[in-house]
């Protein structure tokens, strides 16, 4: 029994795999552009220009406020009416982006607001413009800040990213349901899709702690 | 040179500074003393901008600011003046991700692109003067109060400015580090380098400023020679002032 099972485990891995394949490419597409709109979000939301900091403002309202599952429908079963098709890939890297940059757009502004502002003060004071504080002085002390709940976000992507099966995603979890409506190898099969989720999230995990210890190691060293 | 026309501030209504006008020449020191809330530390972020003044005119060498017209259109103006003007902030605010010698050089790399190589030889030779040339490779959280003000002290000095502003650098120190901070700035002031010092140390406004000046209430009440000034102020506000200073502070020079 546990032979036949661990047999069907081996046989599987391969398709298995080409579905991890997607599911770590969705996950760092998902990474990469939630991050860069989601900092331009927390710019804008910074912003002193209303009309800005009222659009991100909803925008996140909207994102956080609506499940991940609903946006990927709407994305890609809804737009068609509206006469834009998306391949599920497409559709899928879009809806996980935009959803990953309302989470980031909010854990960037806290960072950056969290900074004081005599850090502002002191840039400004020996000449640097705005943007020249926001590199060299802000922003890398906000990335300490932002860095534990940016790494529990991409963390919860990696495993939203299943919900891209529903949309036809041929990723890990897609995979598996493929494979047990043949095989009827439901927990086998299941339980090995679970472990490579967690051996994924779990990698991301150490990532997340070693880039950590990176950006503290100004506290460490004397 | 420094002048300031007619500087006014306004905040919710309320006078913070009522029409200031004051000239500084090249290699005076001068120090500027009141009571808290008396205007003191405003008039002096708004030399470099750090605050907005609501009116008036600061001019520095040739860059002049017209606090009448929006900032936002004299940001280039803002940002050279600035570059003229080094200010040394009562909390230090030193960039915490950075050693003492990286905090130092990054205005001279970011703001004037001078080359690396360059910067570093400046400032090393900026922390020897300051006493910190053992402390290059230190973080500002492993230094102490006063260490940390003379790396602030040493970064307004790379960008090698016409004048420095001083907002109580003392302020923030435990007793036995201010003498550390204030004989840096002693020094400076045997260099014959332009300063304008808020303090509270009355005796050191005495013994290193060329001139004091009193405020209170927004305006410029009394202005003279330190010691002069010290010795026989002429406004009754003055004398109340310094009586409860002097009264406390009886320090010989």
């Amino acid at each position: 029994m546990i032979a036949d099972s661990l047999q069907l485990a081996l046989d599987s891995a391969p398709f298995l795999l080409k579905g991890a394949y997607f599911t770590v490419g969705l996950s760092l597409g998902g990474m990469f552009f939630g991050l860069l709109l989601g900092f331009g979000l927390a710019l804008m939301r910074l912003s002193s220009l209303n009309v800005l900091s009222w659009t991100a403002r909803v925008y996140v309202s909207f994102f956080r406020g609506t499940p991940l599952l609903v946006q990927l429908f709407v994305i890609y079963y809804g737009l068609p009416q509206l006469g834009l098709e998306l391949d599920p890939l497409p559709a899928a890297l879009i809806g996980l982006s935009l959803n990953m940059a309302a989470y980031a757009c909010e854990i960037l502004r806290a960072a950056i607001s969290s900074i004081d502002r005599g850090q502002w003060e002191a840039a400004a004071s020996i000449g640097m413009t705005r943007s020249q504080a926001m590199r060299r002085a802000i922003l890398p002390q906000a990335a300490r800040t932002a860095l534990p709940p940016l790494g529990n976000s991409f963390i919860s992507l990696v495993k939203d990213t299943a919900l891209a099966a529903t949309i036809q995603v041929p990723e890990l979890f897609r995979q598996a349901q493929l494979i047990t409506a043949r095989t009827f190898e439901v927990f086998t099969l299941y339980l090995a899709a679970a472990l490579i989720y967690w051996v994924l999230s779990s990698l991301l995990a150490h990532l997340q702690h070693r880039l950590e210890a990176r950006v503290n190691r100004h506290d460490l060293e004397s | 040179m420094i002048v300031v026309e007619n500087l006014t501030k306004q905040f919710n209504g309320q006078t913070v500074l009522a029409g200031i006008n004051l000239t500084v020449n090249a290699g005076e020191v001068i120090a500027i003393i009141g009571p808290s809330g008396s205007g003191k530390t405003t008039f002096l972020r708004c030399l470099n901008l750090l605050e907005t003044p609501s009116s008036g005119h600061i001019r520095v060498g040739d860059i002049e600011i017209d606090g009448n017209r929006p900032l936002k259109q004299q940001q280039g103006l803002i940002r050279r003046l600035r570059q003229q003007v080094g200010f040394v902030f009562q909390n230090f605010n030193l960039f915490p991700h950075r050693t003492a010698l990286e905090n130092v050089i990054e205005g001279p790399i970011v703001v004037k692109k001078t080359p690396r190589d360059a910067a570093v030889i400046l400032g090393r030779a900026l922390l020897q003067k300051v006493g910190l040339g053992d402390k290059e490779n230190a973080y500002p959280r492993r230094l102490s109060g006063g260490q940390q003000q003379r790396v602030a002290i040493a970064r307004a000095l790379a960008m090698e400015p016409e004048v420095i502003l001083f907002d109580e650098p003392t302020s923030a120190l435990d007793p036995e580090l201010v003498g550390e901070v204030l004989a840096t700035i002693r020094s400076l002031a045997e260099e014959k380098r332009t300063m304008i010092i808020v303090t509270h140390e009355m005796g050191f406004a005495r013994d290193v400023a060329n001139r004091v000046i009193f405020f209170d209430k927004g305006i410029i009440v009394e202005q003279g020679e330190a010691k002069a000034l010290f010795a026989n102020p002429r406004e009754e506000r003055t004398r109340q002032f310094l009586g409860k200073f002097l009264g406390q502070h009886a320090s010989p020079p």
